[in-house]
């Protein structure tokens, strides 16, 4: 997936530039390289959700390294994105152990209520769809990510319609 | 009931506090060991206990640890793999989660036998609650003497940090792991040199499961020759065991070794039998990548032996009739589900997985994928099975990491096993498409 050029400079604002530099401060000197995953976390968090090119290359200058060391990296691993995305992201896992107790169910049944397909995001930009590989939350299946938060055991509409819910409550309360 | 060490203390109320920890007996292994031991002595007991590898292959820890280059002067590092994303596994997370102190004592006592002055955890950055656990524990550590300067008074330094993945399995292969905490690609290395003398920047690092970290708590507080007397000759000690799949209580256990695997599967202390009054069909007693085994296999050995939960065990038969202990996801299915659609389901997380490095693997996993889609999906035909067979032994044993051998044996063995399932897909070219094994895409709501 090609990464998005925005045209727009970014870089961190005081308190998340502190909270980098805390994170540098964990390696060795001269191993900054090494905060590159806990600082595109970061990143991904500060600007809107996803790596665009300018994040990618502001992170580069920070840990003074070459921004194709950020590319190589922002490419190889699924959680960072490389495309905007809504403001909730539902993840839900599909492997195995998930899908036989009904990970598929989960799928189609959020595809029927946000009324987009996987990989999609609903127009109002609140939910984007993914399916994602084992989240290490096999026995309680089917599950999806969203945020910092697991949900799981959703093996009903009920469950499904209160995750949705409370979702939309808290984007009506930020707004 | 079995005997339990790690998990013991898990219905305290606050035991995930510093203070609640402690009072129970917490970091006695550390008072323990910094006070009255020496790093070769720790050592010296963690190889007596027969602790092996609890992350999957199994290895002596003790015999790992002894590899461990001291003389070069190097820094030499601690790296626990918190990187729990075996399909099936859940275990280190409910140990993290729940009792996070457990695992950094055993940090602090490990590093002290290893000489090491920094220890990393990498967990896979998923759990990101989890890292603020692990954060919060560390701090409270900290401030009651267990970590940073002069430990204890002892003078031992150490300094833990804990460093999120973001999403590849492979990274739990522990040269990929250390690529990623260098901040590059989980692509794994080549062995030699291995991670104990050229591991983390090149330095001497050990690499160690959560749970084999949280074990050396017990066998430091309690000896190597009493731990090695928990479970059987070959296989010492206590394992977390993450149950899931068609059963009545899935979750995490914590099982003596050498359970009897009938018993881990239909007795209430356990499993507590199959869900919804099936029978069971298969079981992948190991993680996704061991050999899923029949129910007579399972329950079985082929010399007719009752199958025990333990390292030789389930191996008994090698891969013809065996499978693997691995890192104790334990997947039950039960008779409704599809062996083509879920071995599918793992070639197609393989896929999704490899690095790319060795071709192989890169090129096999989504050549196994595609012929299995075509069997499920009803346009295979016999020679797609004897090609699918083909295509994993050639993965098998030629690739870098041991990712080639993890999505090949998933597929090996359901042919091995369920040959006429594959083949009834092949005869069945309508019914492969409308039959439901539970698990179609089938909206829980009308569109």
């Amino acid at each position: 997936m090609l990464a998005v050029k925005t045209g727009k400079q970014v870089e961190f604002d005081a308190s998340a530039l502190e909270k980098a530099n805390e994170i540098i401060a964990h390696y060795p000197e001269g191993k900054q390289k090494s905060a590159m995953l806990p600082i595109l976390h970061l990143a991904q968090n500060e600007f809107g959700g996803y790596l665009s090119v300018e994040a990618m290359d502001y992170i580069a200058r920070l840990l003074h390294i070459q921004p194709i060391e950020v590319y190589e990296v922002a490419t190889f691993y699924s959680m960072y994105n490389l495309q905007p995305v809504g403001r909730f992201m539902l993840e839900v896992c599909h492997t195995g152990p998930c899908e036989i107790r009904g990970a598929e169910k989960l799928i189609a049944t959020l595809e029927n209520k946000l009324g987009i397909k996987v990989g999609e995001t609903t127009p109002d930009g609140l939910f984007t769809l993914k399916r994602v590989e084992c989240l290490a939350a096999c026995g309680y299946a089917p599950m999806l990510q969203c945020g910092e938060r697991y949900y799981e055991f959703l093996d009903s509409e009920e469950k499904i319609d209160k995750l949705l819910d409370e979702l939309r409550g808290k984007a009506a309360k930020e707004n | 009931m079995s005997r339990k060490l790690l998990l013991d203390k898990i219905n305290v109320e606050g035991i995930k506090s510093f203070d609640v920890y402690r009072a129970n007996g917490g970091y006695a292994s550390v008072e323990k060991a910094l006070k009255t031991m020496s790093p070769a002595a720790v050592i010296e007991e963690v190889k007596k206990s027969g602790l092996r590898g609890r992350g999957g292959a199994g290895f002596p820890t003790g015999m790992k640890w002894s590899f461990l280059d001291k003389k070069s002067g190097r820094p030499r590092y601690l790296v626990v793999n918190a990187d729990e994303s075996e399909p099936g596994t859940f275990k280190d997370r409910f140990l993290m989660e729940y009792i996070p102190h457990l695992l950094i004592e055993g940090i602090v006592t490990s590093s002290f036998a290893l000489e090491t002055n920094l220890a990393f955890i990498y967990i896979r950055g998923e759990f990101k609650w989890i890292v603020g656990i692990l954060w919060k524990a560390i701090e409270e550590a900290k401030a009651n003497g267990f970590l940073g300067k002069n430990i204890l008074g002892t003078g031992y330094d150490l300094e833990i940090v804990v460093h999120p993945g973001a999403g590849a399995y492979i990274c739990g292969e522990e040269t990929g792991l250390l690529e990623s905490l260098e901040g590059k690609r989980g692509l794994p290395r080549l062995k030699p040199p291995f991670p104990a003398v050229s591991g983390l920047y090149n330095n001497p690092t050990v690499v160690n499961n959560v749970e084999s970290i949280a074990a050396v708590c017990w066998i430091v507080n309690n000896g190597g020759e009493e731990y090695a007397k928990i479970g059987t000759a070959k296989s010492a000690g206590t394992k977390l065991i993450s149950a899931c799949g068609n059963i009545n209580k899935p979750g995490v256990y914590e099982i003596e070794l050498g359970l009897p695997v009938e018993e881990f599967i239909f007795s209430d202390e356990w499993c507590g039998g199959i869900a919804n009054g099936k029978k069971m069909k298969a079981v992948v007693a190991g993680g996704s990548s061991v050999p899923i085994l029949p129910t007579e296999l399972i329950l079985k050995t082929a010399n007719g032996e009752p199958r025990l939960m333990s390292y030789e065990s389930l191996q008994d038969g090698g891969f013809q009739t065996g499978t693997m202990l691995g890192s104790g996801g334990f997947i039950v299915y039960d008779e409704d589900q599809c062996i083509v659609r879920n071995t599918m389901n793992f070639a197609r997380f393989y896929h999704h997985e490899s690095c790319g490095q060795c071709s192989p693997c890169r090129e096999g996993t989504g050549w196994m994928e595609r012929i299995l889609h075509k069997i499920e999906y009803g346009h295979g035909t016999m020679q797609d099975i004897d090609l699918l067979w083909d295509v994993q032994k050639k993965i098998e044993g030629n690739t870098i990491c041991p990712l080639g051998d993890a999505a090949a044996w998933p597929v090996a063995s359901a042919i091995r096993h369920f040959r006429d399932e594959f083949e009834w897909h092949v005869t069945h070219h309508e019914e492969c498409l409308t039959r439901n094994f539970g698990i179609r895409e089938k909206s829980l709501v009308e569109s």
